[in-house]
């Protein structure tokens, strides 16, 4: 395989897998514009986006869009309903509180999903075919296509969704300042419900795409969840573009360095990354430093 | 003074006798267990009740601690007391480079990079196979030895931690009562407050975080010691996550509260052992139902409580 | 009213009486829930299942067994402590852990209590240097190792990559596959890991295209088998790939589909019994179990639950001997010859307490979605 062959294959995987990061990261920041907490159950909404599209297609029988549509929605009542439960009851939580409830979530959602279908790996078919397609000598799963198409879809959604609906702008006037917002009438408590559900909405879209490639268990919400994280921090947390183009950067270097470094430290890669920009940059790439440190997160 | 002082050697008392009453290796062992957890615990609960801020990858350090001391003493030898020294310089070192680095921003940069921080040294414990025996792990760590007496059962085991827990106990309770103290429980209010009253925010954040990293190593010594095998699996974030439900569930910013927590939730599971599927999804619960419903814990619950049965009893005597 | 008394007194002793006085006490601490579930679950249910067969028939020359199963879930620590409270429990044997590193973690409290441990775990650690009181039942990667390099001979294969993840069982096999390369003329051109939760091996892979590896070796457990498969038929890599022992259930081929077809594996006979001649000592056992499991469980067998009914049923062999003294059952399995279980035929000794040899292994293949005996 050629050398240039082999680039293009590394970079083929990581725009792939980026696309995932990406996603969670952009599940991650919605959540935080409106709330300024960190979703610690954003990666198992990934999760139970592919177990649940799997229960439809295998157990119930129903074609591959009706499918789709119908786990995507069945996760974004889930986790408007998590919102509703968990957090919605408490009054002014302090930070601290918000963490270990999403954390406590993510823990409930793993133990629920491995009670519901057990501890094996589960796959899908793909959404088109198997056969790889050959680009510039390297090979591209269709459904890495899909994967990355539906990011596209997720974001160019997002932006006409922010700019161009009066409810997409009520939910950035409230990360600008929740105060001035309810002040002018806009609800903040339904923006908050309404951020769990779009993030449990895409989250499930990435999973749902993904599990063809990688299959899917209980317990890979995780790690997910982690590098999505690291693609919102990278970013800027709460920098919507940041975290695609963060998110697709991670899964590019995760790619190379497993090729050209070393396989057993891959992880480690993104969390390294997120660690130095903590470090170095904590607004991000593409955030403002003075909105990073205002911000209570 | 007498009233301050009279819980804690109450239970040292009890904690004490209990060997010669119950003999039995296998509660010993999971006794010594709940004070391996309740050292570890103090350190976090101090950094989380206190200075508010919270962890989730201490279970690193508690590896760091276990690492260090094992592999010192049963790959090259070293005798125990340089061991632990350097176990504990060593996690200092490290968590005072992370706190420094994350607790000058404000928030909860802290959480997130702890848990960076765990899953990398998870990773490097694994991979580094030549030197920590990887996934495989590090066997045949040696008992602790200490001026030729050596721990080498759980008898002994037991009044080591034990009186470990009640030694550290007392200083953190003078730690808090002290100025440095009140300086930490007023961070926990407003931290434009305390910096307006001269109180080095940054500086005392960072000291908390690496004193409870130590609290932590030091039971991560104690437990490679005592099961005399280590893995990477000890630096797992579900035992971060473990410890921090113990703080919860006992009592975030109560002494007690480590304790409290660590018993409950290492004997729990022994007597639930026929719900073991339901395990992760009732620990869950759990946790969300005392952050929701009882932030304070078993520990403020009891308190508040109490002060109500105060207030009663006044009020009745009054009326 | 004297004569209520009096009868049920009379048929209370008589149902005691069905049974010898004295019930046997076997322990067994398995990870049946946690990472290592997938392993610890068909143990469990295979020594429960046995345990009913054995007492419905009558139990042990007429005494009860009863089997504690403790689940440590795949915790070091816990598996301490589980396996503390058997020994509380008087158990005269203990069957597991599942993990290698909790076997591991258990040993020093085994030695000390002098209970015999048999493990399901397979680390050559567990059994190497010998330690008095443990066995183990499942084969020794260093024989897997040796039957794929034999193979890859006959295949006239001499250039491997390695893959391996990084658990125990990953890195052992590793070693042994570094260990017995050159014994059999085999170079290896490539050795990549991948952390056994890796989603995607397809970077792994793509270096080893770029090197002229004729084979690949993959050892580690699923998902990363099943995910290896699909990502090597991703990238149109054609040359051969071999498995580990580990691939131990069909469900691995069928998760994969179409890109398991062709791979190689070593493996206890469990998987393919029904392409055994009937003349092969192990087929009436494995089919059995095959037969009994499936339909009690309603799931695939597979060679891990495999490795739990030996462990058990040697001990259930050494108590029918023997009685239930622990040091006699530990001489017992020392001196055991000609055992015929799901993964072989164990002979140990003083030395040798795997007891499995490398003729335990039998190569198997997939074909058409199903697992046969490789020709």
């Amino acid at each position: 395989m050629s050398d240039l062959s082999q680039i293009v294959q590394f970079f083929f995987t990581g725009i792939t897998i980026g696309s995932i990061y990406a996603m969670v990261g952009l599940g991650f920041n919605i959540i935080y514009n409106a709330t300024g907490i960190i979703n610690f159950a954003q990666g198992e909404f990934v999760m139970l986006g592919g177990m649940v599209m799997v229960w439809l297609t295998a157990s119930c029988n129903l074609p591959l869009p009706l499918g789709f549509m119908l786990a995507v929605l069945i996760v974004t009542i889930t986790g408007a309903a998590f919102e509703r439960f968990a957090i919605y009851p408490l009054k002014k939580p302090p930070a601290l509180i918000l963490i270990i409830i999403t954390l406590a979530g993510s823990i409930i959602f793993k133990g629920a999903a491995m009670l519901v279908w057990g501890k094996q790996t589960y796959s899908l078919p793909h959404f088109s075919g198997e056969e790889p397609l050959h680009l510039l000598g390297a090979t591209i799963l269709p459904q890495a296509l899909w994967v990355i198409g539906i990011l596209m879809a997720v974001v160019g959604l997002l932006a006409f969704f922010f700019n161009f609906t009066m409810l997409g702008k009520a939910m950035r006037a409230c990360s600008v300042n929740p105060v001035a917002a309810s002040l002018v009438g806009i609800n903040v408590k339904r923006i908050v419900l309404l951020s769990f559900a779009m993030s449990a909405g895409i989250g499930a879209a990435a999973g749902i795409a993904f599990t063809p490639i990688v299959l899917m268990e209980f317990d890979r919400g995780a790690l997910l969840g982690l590098k999505g994280f690291c693609a919102a921090v990278l970013g800027g947390l709460g920098n919507g573009t940041g975290a695609v183009i963060a998110g697709l950067l991670i899964g590019v270097l995760e790619s190379f360095g497993t090729g050209y470094i070393s396989s057993e430290y891959k992880d480690a890669i993104a969390l390294g990354v997120l660690l130095a920009v903590l470090l170095v940059r904590p607004s991000g790439l593409m955030g403002s430093r003075e909105a990073a440190s205002l911000k209570e997160f | 003074m007498v009233k301050r002082y009279l819980p804690i050697v109450a239970f040292g008392c009890a904690a004490a006798l209990l060997p010669l009453v119950c003999k039995d290796p296998y509660y010993l062992g999971i006794l010594v267990f709940i004070g391996i957890y309740s050292i570890a615990t103090m350190g976090l609960n101090l950094l989380m009740g206190y200075a508010g801020q919270i962890s989730l990858g201490h279970a690193a350090f508690y590896a760091l601690g276990a690492y260090t001391t094992g592999l010192l003493t049963a790959k090259y030898r070293v005798p125990f007391l340089p061991a632990l020294v350097a176990a504990v310089i060593i996690t200092a070192a490290i968590a005072y480079l992370i706190g420094m680095a994350c607790l000058r921003l404000r928030g909860h940069y802290l959480a997130v990079a702890t848990l960076a921080v765990g899953e990398i040294i998870f990773i490097c414990l694994n991979a580094a196979v030549g030197f920590t025996g990887g996934p495989s792990g590090l066997a045949g760590i040696p008992s602790i030895e200490v001026g030729g007496f050596s721990f080498d059962s759980d008898f002994k085991m037991y009044y080591l931690v034990w009186s470990l827990f009640i030694l550290l106990f007392l200083m953190t309770g003078n730690i808090i009562n002290s100025r440095s103290g009140r300086a930490l429980r007023s961070l926990h209010s407003s931290q434009t407050a305390a910096a307006a009253m001269g109180v080095n925010v940054i500086s005392l954040k960072v000291q908390v975080f690496v004193l409870s990293a130590v609290y932590a190593a030091l039971a991560g010594v104690l437990y490679g010691h005592s099961v005399t095998f280590i893995s990477p699996q000890v630096s797992d974030l579900m035992f971060s996550v473990r410890l921090l439900t113990m703080i919860v569930v006992g009592g975030m910013g109560h002494l007690w509260g480590g304790v409290i927590g660590a018993a409950l939730l290492t004997l729990l599971p022994e007597a639930l052992s026929a719900f073991q599927d339901y395990e992760m999804v009732i620990y869950g619960s759990i946790l969300l139902a005392m952050v929701m419903f009882l932030p304070d814990g078993l520990m403020g619950a009891f308190e508040n409580l109490y002060k109500k049965m105060v207030k009663v009893v006044r009020a009745r005597g009054n009326g | 009213m004297k004569k209520l008394i009096f009868s049920a007194m009379v048929s209370l002793a008589c149902v005691s009486s069905a049974w010898s006085a004295e019930t046997y006490k076997v322990g067994a601490v398995l990870a049946v829930s946690g990472p290592a579930a997938l392993l610890g679950e068909p143990e469990r249910n295979t020594v429960k299942m046995l345990e009913e067969q054995i007492n419905a028939a009558g139990g042990i020359n007429g005494h009860r067994l009863e089997v504690i199963i403790e689940d440590n879930e795949g915790d070091e620590a816990k598996a301490v402590m589980k396996v503390k409270k058997l020994i509380n429990d008087k158990v005269v044997a203990i069957i597991g852990p599942t993990r290698s590193g909790d076997t591991m973690a258990v040993i020093p409290i085994i030695e000390k209590a002098q209970i015999p441990l048999v493990s399901c775990a397979a680390a050559a650690d567990i059994v190497k240097p010998v330690k008095k009181w443990v066995f183990k039942s499942p084969q020794s990667d260093a024989d897997a190792v040796r039957r794929i390099y034999e193979k890859m001979k006959a295949l006239g294969l001499s250039k491997a990559a390695i893959m391996s993840g990084t658990t125990g069982f990953g890195t052992a096999g590793r070693e042994q596959l570094k260990k017995f390369a050159a014994e059999y003329g085999i170079t290896i051109v490539a050795d990549e890991t991948y952390v056994p939760k890796d989603t995607d091996m397809t970077a792994q892979l793509t270096k080893i295209k770029g090197t002229d590896a004729q084979a690949i070796i993959n050892w580690e457990i699923v998902p990363a088998q099943t995910t290896v498969m699909k990502n090597k038929k991703q990238l149109g890599m054609t040359m051969p790939l071999f498995q580990s022992h580990g691939f131990g259930n069909i469900k691995y081929a069928q998760d994969a589909g179409d890109a398991a077809e062709g791979v190689l594996f070593p493996c206890g006979r469990l998987l393919a019994v029904s392409s055994l001649p009937d003349t092969n000592p192990q087929k009436a056992l494995l089919a059995k179990y095959k037969k009994d499991y499936e339909e009690k469980f309603k799931a695939d067998v597979s060679t891990f639950g495999g490795h739990g009914y030996d462990a058990f049923m040697l001990v259930v062999e050494a108590l029918k001997a023997v009685g239930p003294d622990s040091s006699k059952i530990r001489d017992y399995m020392e001196n055991k010859k000609g055992f015929v279980g799901t993964a072989g035929i164990f002979n140990y000794s003083a030395e040798d307490h795997c007891g499995l040899d490398k003729n335990s292994f039998e190569m198997l293949t997939v074909k058409s979605g199903k697992i046969v005996v490789a020709q």
